[in-house]
């Protein structure tokens, strides 16, 4: 529950449309067919008390205090588990309503500790105020009987206690674990007097609970309570702003005393997570006060001196002289920068205008090129443009959903708790992952086909299911002529048709049975809605843009876009990953995904910005490092990524990395990246930003700072006053007037403004004069592009193969309580969950080496080598190792190597052929990590494969 | 240890190959020219150019037919 509390109906909205009239306490509504009693009285402006109910719930009737009178029928009915009728005339305020109430209550208290001038919520707790509403005056019952007082705290939860003695069993954190996150963890053991909530026969650390905070959330008194709250008091206001961690992008409400965060609470206005929330974004956000931030510009010669701590304006001044120094000895071509989709699109965005106007050149990439870049080449390639093509909710009509190399209850949580809802509801579930992934099987959701293929065949398969589809006549030849190209499709039917592509054809290459493979194709094929979600274990592959561009084969053919429960939606990693690449960051495009070539484009940024832009592609990452090794390339700008610790082999990232003339990171903390630096320009936390991020649903969210910038300065500025220092005037009053540039040269972003996002709460693009409102499902009448293109998408196995010396293939991706290089969540209590990251194998590889779950072993591939502790797990394949790349410790992608996707160079992080063994040769020096080892001399030789120039 | 001498242009430009593979010489070729040219920095093309006039070793025969179409006048 919440100090500043959002209004509450008591149960949730009824569909509609159908309208129905009655009359509460004599007030007039009309209210939706099939809305409760209670939920017409508050609409009507009528308070009824209540202690089970909540509007984020279903109607449960368990705590009689809602009960009212309606005229005509007998006794007192709960009114929050009464329909309404036509007709109706209910009254909310009775003299025997108001006695049994007071008789509830009496009950209630009768059993619950007095304490509430000391209880961490007093104020904040609706069983007091409902004792105060009903007029409780004494409990006639005294408190010497039978009580649960003396039961024990679990403050086993870094984040929350949980205090028995006060609860009312009302079952709404039993409930909201249920229907809200679908874990099921939490349960009413016992019954009558001796009725507990439990989370299973364990405490709250050692259940299934995944700490998402519904529980907390829903309790009505101070049995489930943050610490946060115990130990700094009930907050005094609010500002919503949006979660800096994945690509949900959930909407929170930052509460605080003076301007000290005391809890972040998931906004039950939020598009996007309506209301919900995961362990990262509730509570993982102890990080932006954290003592390891960089609070002062530092600068140094060379990497092997000390800092020397400086000012801002010296900091600014001695970039923008040593990069145009730079220029002037190498060339323009000689420096670039990298954006991070952990900033928003004010500062990505004056990232790329300072790289293109005052470094003049295109040489700027994201870090998206090492997730979703295949997305944007795949999709644009079929349907247009880089986007998802559903809203969030739109699953929520899905009649079959197939999740293909993601791992939502992991990287997407607060999605998948949607996700889920549905498949309980009676969606049908594929799943395509080499690992059993949670969704497989999970508490009432149990996958109908999971597609277990061996790494690196994800095209093959998708070619198969398309295959499938189309000979056996399941295609939706109405959809497919009206709505895409006939000449493409001709080619692309031919192709397809290839025996070559049938299952069993490609059993044995991709693992998946012939059969499993069909019945999971007819499944989807069937729908009648059928929606894809997929992840980074389809783009992170060689061919990770070709399988992108299958699924959007699959999509068009079975007709299953333009509108509610279907599409090809990508999960996209980091909060704004869709906003970095909507902001012109990938070198080869201007905002909104045009290409540079494009002269139009090109001279209205021109006109804007006073400025000539080059009209050739720039670097992308990996070509900067490739660059930088070959001795042309020379100055880096890098904005809130680690790419020393997030890049493929780390030794190559490190050699190029330390070959430059000039390193500038801006970053909250020195990472690894900033180890190897000469300028560390201090960045802001999430709490500190002003501007706007936009999730995977291409929705628009406010960042709203909750405190000014404990740096001083906010990160755009300090890019602007590069650029100026540079030659190139940049200058902005604020974010808001970067967004209205944004707006002036992004047609899909036309309509939208700081203003009007305040208004509204947030906007998916395109949000436009076609468009006014956004744009919630794409490519409804027609695509972006006009006619959808169907390409044909041949399998090229990558060259990344198991050998005899490397054996194993290694997989790697992300854990529930980490993200992504662990810079943020280290620094949080979430390592309590994952202290470390560890390699999964499954048993028969394991016994095969001798290895015992929790041993440490030695993982090396051709690059490189590290040392994990091993988790024997029953949902690896055999063959395949999977760990995650959460701890510089372990440093996970010293092994990975420099193979890429063919059409976008993303990294192939999903294939490595590796070898595991029992402790390792010459194991790491106790206390280094394994960047560590490769800065001080790697000692595996580690081929770099540029020649000299 | 010998360092390889291959540089990465190569083995990304025979990949790109690779996916066009399924096409008539002449399609993938053009297909494999105008991918280069939409993604491809001018410092990436100047590299993979140099392996070309200097005999292509170790470039798909398709890359260096893409590679000429960039360098004819029409490109």
């Amino acid at each position: 529950m919440t100090t500043l509390r959002e209004p509450d109906l008591g149960t949730p909205a009824a569909p509609g449309p159908e309208c129905v009239a009655l009359e509460v306490d004599g007030i007039a509504v009309e209210v939706p067919a099939g809305t409760s009693v209670m939920r017409a009285a508050a609409m009507a402006g009528v308070a009824v008390p209540k202690l089970c109910a909540t509007d984020s719930l279903e109607a449960f009737g368990s705590c009689r205090l809602c009960l009212v009178e309606i005229d005509g029928r007998a006794g007192t009915p709960a009114s929050c588990t009464t329909p309404v009728a036509a007709g109706m005339r209910v009254s909310t305020q009775t003299e025997r309503v108001a006695r049994l109430r007071r008789g509830v209550m009496e009950l209630y208290i009768s059993d619950h500790p007095l304490d509430c001038l000391t209880c961490p919520t007093n104020g904040d707790c609706e069983l007091q105020d409902m004792a105060g509403t009903v007029g409780l005056r004494d409990v006639r019952y005294g408190y010497a009987g039978a009580n649960h007082l003396d039961s024990p705290k679990d403050l086993s939860n870094p984040y929350f206690d949980f205090d028995p003695a006060k609860c009312i069993v009302c079952s709404r954190c039993v409930r909201a674990c249920e229907e809200i996150q679908g874990t099921f963890a939490l349960t009413i053991e016992g019954r009558g007097f001796a009725s507990k909530v439990a989370p299973g026969p364990t405490d709250f650390l050692g259940s299934e609970c995944v700490s998402c905070g519904a529980c907390v959330q829903a309790c009505p008194t101070s049995t489930l309570v943050e610490r946060s709250v115990v130990r700094l008091g009930t907050p005094r206001r609010s500002v919503e702003t949006t979660c800096a961690y994945c690509g949900v992008g959930c909407s929170f409400r930052a509460e605080l005393a003076g301007d000290q965060v005391v809890r972040m609470v998931p906004a039950k206005s939020g598009g996007a997570n309506e209301g919900h929330s995961c362990v990262k974004g509730r509570f993982a956000w102890g990080y932006a006060t954290h003592r390891d931030r960089v609070m002062t510009p530092r600068v140094r010669e060379a990497v092997g001196d000390p800092w020397r701590e400086v000012s801002w304006e010296e900091a600014i001044s001695h970039v923008a002289t040593r990069m145009a120094d730079i220029q002037a000895r190498h060339g323009t071509q000689a420096i670039g920068a990298i954006s991070s989709s952990r900033c928003t699109n004010e500062e990505v965005w004056v990232v790329q205008k300072m790289v293109r106007a005052a470094f003049g050149n295109n040489n700027v990439d994201t870090c998206a090129r090492v997730c979703h870049s295949p997305t944007g080449f795949g999709l644009k390639s079929t349907f247009g443009t880089s986007a998802g093509t559903q809203d969030f909710k739109s699953v929520e009509s899905a009649d079959v959903i197939l999740v293909i190399g993601a791992n939502p209850t992991d990287a997407h949580p607060v999605f998948a708790s949607r996700m889920k809802r549905r498949l309980r509801a009676g969606a049908r579930l594929v799943v395509v992952d080499p690992r059993r992934i949670d969704l497989v099987r999970t508490p009432h959701v149990q996958a109908d086909h999971h597609l277990q293929l061996r790494p690196g065949t994800n095209v093959a398969v998708l070619n198969a299911m398309a295959h499938v589809i189309l000979t056996e006549g399941l295609a939706d030849r109405e959809f497919v002529s009206s709505r895409c190209e006939p000449e493409a499709f001709a080619t692309w039917r031919e192709f397809i048709s290839s025996p070559a592509h049938s299952p069993e054809a490609t059993e044995e290459l991709t693992g998946v049975p012939s059969a499993e493979l069909r019945a999971a194709a007819r499944l989807y094929a069937a729908g009648p809605n059928s929606a894809i979600y997929y992840g980074l274990g389809v783009t992170e592959h060689s061919q990770g843009s070709t399988a992108v561009m299958c699924m959007a084969n699959l999509a068009m053919l079975t007709g299953n876009l333009g509108r509610q429960g279907v599409g090809v939606n990508p999960l996209r990693g980091q909060n704004n990953v869709q906003g970095s690449c909507d902001m012109g960051s990938f070198p080869h495009e201007l905002s909104g995904y045009r290409h540079i070539s494009d002269a139009s484009v090109r001279a209205s940024f021109e006109a804007d910005w006073g400025h000539p832009i080059e009209d050739r592609p720039g670097m992308r990452i990996p070509n900067m490092f490739d660059a930088a090794l070959a001795g042309s390339f020379k100055g880096l700008f890098v904005q809130g990524e680690d790419i020393a610790q997030s890049d493929p082999n780390t030794a190559h990232v490190l050699s190029a990395l330390g070959s430059l003339e000039l390193l500038v990171v801006q970053d909250l903390f020195e990472n690894e990246t900033a180890k190897l630096a000469h300028v560390l320009l201090p960045g802001t936390s999430f709490l500190e930003k002003d501007g706007t991020f936009t999730n995977a649903e291409r929705r628009i969210n406010r960042v709203r700072p909750v405190m000014a910038p404990r740096v001083g300065k906010q990160e755009w500025e300090v890019v602007a006053e590069i650029a100026t220092a540079m030659g190139y005037e940049m200058s902005y009053g604020s974010a808001s007037e970067i967004m209205d540039e944004i707006a002036r040269l992004t047609p899909t972003f036309a309509g939208v403004s700081f203003e009007r996002l305040d208004r509204v709460g947030s906007l998916q693009w395109p949000c436009n004069e076609a468009a006014p409102d956004g744009t919630p499902v794409m490519h409804v009448d027609r695509f972006v592009r006009g006619l959808g293109r169907f390409v044909e998408t041949p399998f090229v196995p990558t060259e990344e193969r198991s050998s005899r010396r490397y054996p194993l293939l290694l997989t790697t991706g992300r854990i529930l309580t980490q993200y992504n290089v662990g810079a943020q969540t280290r620094r949080t209590d979430n390592v309590v969950w994952h202290p470390a990251d560890v390699l999964e194998i499954h048993p028969d590889d394991a016994s095969d080496r001798g290895v015992a779950d929790g041993d440490l072993v030695y993982l090396a591939s051709r690059v490189g080598r590290t040392t994990l502790h091993a988790q024997i797990s029953e949902r690896m394949p055999r063959g395949v190792v999977y760990t995650t790349f959460h701890h510089p410790v372990s440093g996970t992608n010293v092994v990975t190597t420099e193979a890429s996707d063919w059409a976008t160079n993303c990294p192939e992080y999903k294939v490595t052929a590796v070898q595991v063994q029992l402790v390792p040769p010459a194991p790491l020096t106790p206390g280094r990590s394994a960047l560590d080892e490769l800065r001080a001399g790697d000692p595996v030789p580690v081929p770099v494969p540029v020649a000299g120039r | 240890m010998t360092e390889p001498t291959v540089i990465p242009e190569v083995r990304m430009a025979n990949q790109i190959a690779a996916n066009f593979r399924h096409h008539p010489d002449a399609q993938a070729a053009d297909e494999i020219a105008a991918h280069l040219r939409s993604f491809w920095t001018p410092w990436m093309l100047e590299r993979l150019g140099a392996v070309v006039a200097a005999g292509g070793e170790g470039l798909d025969p398709l890359v260096v037919a893409a590679v000429d179409l960039l360098r004819s006048p029409a490109a």
